[in-house]
């Protein structure tokens, strides 16, 4: 049977630590996402969000179920497999934006291309692309100690759109940042998400940044408690 | 891929300036520490031995009793007649010059000077090597007749004549004046820190008539035929000696026979330790540069590790990083070893002007520390580094 579904959880499990202190963060999580969404993941500190999101991005393993991207079984792949699974397929959106320091915002979404091996010139114009979709154009040559919250978080997502990933993973993209600039955010993610069709997974515990995706999950005590659709007007 | 890590590890090179400063110059203090001090020690090893090949290598010194040093302990001093047995009965001889000497002032118009006036003949500018740079040595009639003329050293010309020609000059020792008929090549000092060219040397009868004033011959020295035994010139002069001088069978020597190849030997293995030591001092040196080389690692090793975790996150393979960091290493610490080794080079050729003992290119300390000192870079910069490369991505993004 071929499986074309981008993202599939199937009871999936997490349990961190061993023994009397083992914590289960993950009780069971089914989970499909299609090519194009804009998920976001919601749910109260400690229910198992960016467990979660770190699983969907490579990041960590599951204790126990299985995760099929684009049909692969994820937990089959080895440590490089993944590694390259992330390569080419997912961006990543950090709560602390994980720039490299003392870096100019041009290297810094550089970086991704470079271990693609793509030559230099190709590197140069799809960062200062990715830099003008972001709306930083003028801002290359500045270091992140020199660029606002906001502008680093534009850098951050340069840097994951850049490779054309098929999914963008944001962890909480607006946590460090004022509202205004987090309403700013997230219109760039949903335009990226309408415009080119990038499929958008964001964990957030704000309803108001939730209010830009298309879908909530709800996660409660590391079960999805509830998983609404708007209706696209 | 390779390009592209490296231009990954310049580009961390560039971004932790400091960071990469003081890494390098922990491993140039080490480095160029080693290097000089082992240079140093090869240059005063070198110039050790050369002051005792001036001396001459095929040299037996003989003195009566049996401590090292001045002074006879008792024993009687030679006469002439056992220099002449020497020179006569053994064979394996070239030249036996007596020497009889006093400590004296002498004086040339205003100035004085206090030296070591040695009474000797012909025999002892050959077997000491002496060359002379002016006049002549002294007669047969000069010798015979224990006439006052004197060949002089450099330091006594440059203290009672300046830069003038001494030779014709009259200069007055004690009572008498005596002639300057010859001056000699300079030698500097023996390996004991003598001047060796704080000398006046007169005919042997002309200092024991008007200086020491007996017939007493304080030592001689006895140049051995070139190709003979030491050993056995040693042995037949003992034997003859023993005999003039009626020592019974068991009892000991009063008199002792120095060769100076063995004392060449005890002083170069001497200052060969010194070098090990001073070699080990600067070890630790390079060590305590390694160990502020793994200080600054750790410091940054909470930093570079999230760094890491970032890469890991956007697509870089565990190789990638971990060849990025040993290129970052190596490079640091070549570097290191490089500047190092010019340091190095620059301070030796400098101390050793200073300091008076040749300048010697050892190649083997230079890549001895050159590959410790890499080694260290490679240890401490690419180590914390393979820890970190190894985790999960997710544990490393949020390592503390
Ligand atoms: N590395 C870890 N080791 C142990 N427990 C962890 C670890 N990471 C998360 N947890 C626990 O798992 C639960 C879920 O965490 P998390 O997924 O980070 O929640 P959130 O929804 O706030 O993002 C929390 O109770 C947290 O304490
Ligand atoms: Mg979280």
């Amino acid at each position: 049977m071929k499986d074309d579904t981008l993202i599939r959880l199937l009871a999936v499990r997490k349990i961190y630590g061993r023994g009397p202190t083992a914590f289960e963060a993950l009780k069971g999580i089914d989970l499909t996402i299609d090519g194009g969404e804009f998920v976001a993941i919601m749910g109260h500190s400690g229910s198992g969000k960016s467990t979660t999101m770190n699983i969907l991005g490579c990041l960590d393993v599951p204790s126990g179920g299985s995760y099929r991207f684009l049909g692969v079984p994820v937990e089959q792949l080895s440590r490089d497999q993944r590694a390259l699974l992330r390569r080419h397929y997912l961006g990543f959106v950090f709560q602390g934006f994980n720039l490299l320091a003392r870096t100019t915002a041009l290297e810094n979404v550089e970086l991704p291309l470079i271990y693609r091996g793509e030559p230099a010139a190709a590197r140069r114009t799809a960062a200062r692309a990715a830099l003008d979709q972001v709306g930083l154009l003028g801002w290359e040559h500045h270091t992140p100690a020199e660029l606002s919250g906001g502008q680093q978080q534009r850098v951050a997502i340069a840097r994951a759109i850049v490779t054309r990933p098929a999914v963008l993973l944001a962890d909480e993209p607006t946590g460090n940042l004022d509202s205004t600039t987090s309403r700013e955010i997230m219109e760039l993610i949903r335009t990226l998400n309408g415009d080119q069709g990038l499929t958008v997974l964001m964990v957030t515990h704000e309803a108001e940044m939730a209010a830009y995706a298309r879908r909530v999950v709800n996660f409660v005590d590391g079960r999805v408690e509830s998983d609404r659709r708007k209706e696209i007007v | 891929m390779l390009w592209n890590t490296l231009l990954l590890a310049l580009r961390a090179i560039r971004r932790n300036l400091l960071r990469s400063f003081l890494t390098v110059l922990g491993i140039v203090i080490g480095v160029s520490a080693v290097i000089t001090m082992v240079t140093l020690g090869n240059g005063a090893t070198r110039s050790v031995s050369d002051q005792i090949a001036s001396m001459g290598s095929n040299l037996l010194m003989v003195r009566p009793g049996q401590r090292f040093g001045p002074g006879s302990g008792g024993a009687p001093s030679f006469r002439i007649a056992d220099v002449e047995a020497i020179r006569d009965q053994i064979s394996l001889v070239a030249q036996v010059a007596p020497i009889a000497n006093r400590m004296a002032t002498v004086v040339y118009q205003a100035n004085n000077w206090s030296t070591d006036v040695q009474g000797t003949t012909n025999d002892y500018f050959a077997a000491g090597n002496w060359n002379l740079v002016a006049g002549r040595s002294f007669t047969a009639a000069e010798e015979r007749a224990g006439r006052t003329v004197c060949v002089i050293g450099q330091t006594v010309r440059e203290n009672l004549f300046g830069g003038q020609n001494p030779v014709g000059s009259q200069i007055r020792i004690r009572q008498f004046s005596c002639e300057v008929i010859g001056l000699l090549h300079p030698k500097g000092q023996t390996a004991f820190g003598t001047d060796q060219d704080d000398v006046v040397v007169m005919p042997l009868r002309a200092v024991q008539r008007r200086l020491t004033g007996s017939q007493d011959i304080g030592r001689i020295t006895v140049s051995v035929r070139d190709n003979e035994s030491m050993d056995a010139a040693r042995n037949q002069i003992e034997l003859l000696l023993r005999e003039r001088r009626n020592i019974a069978p068991g009892q000991d020597d009063d008199f002792r026979v120095m060769d100076t190849r063995q004392l060449a030997e005890t002083l170069t293995s001497t200052t060969r330790t010194l070098t090990l030591l001073l070699g080990a001092v600067a070890a630790v040196s390079l060590m305590v540069g390694g160990i502020g080389i793994m200080n600054i690692m750790l410091v940054s090793v909470t930093e570079r590790t999230r760094e890491i975790g970032t890469r890991l996150a956007i697509g870089a393979l565990e190789r990638d990083v971990l060849l990025q960091f040993l290129i970052e290493a190596v490079v640091l610490a070549s570097l290191g070893g490089l500047v190092g080794i010019a340091l190095a080079t620059a301070a030796s050729w400098f101390l050793a002007g200073m300091m008076g003992v040749p300048y010697l290119f050892d190649p083997f300390i230079n890549l001895v520390s050159f590959v410790f000192s890499a080694a260290i870079g490679v240890i401490f910069g690419f180590f914390p580094a393979r820890r970190a490369a190894g985790l999960n991505p997710i544990d490393a993004l949020r390592h503390e």
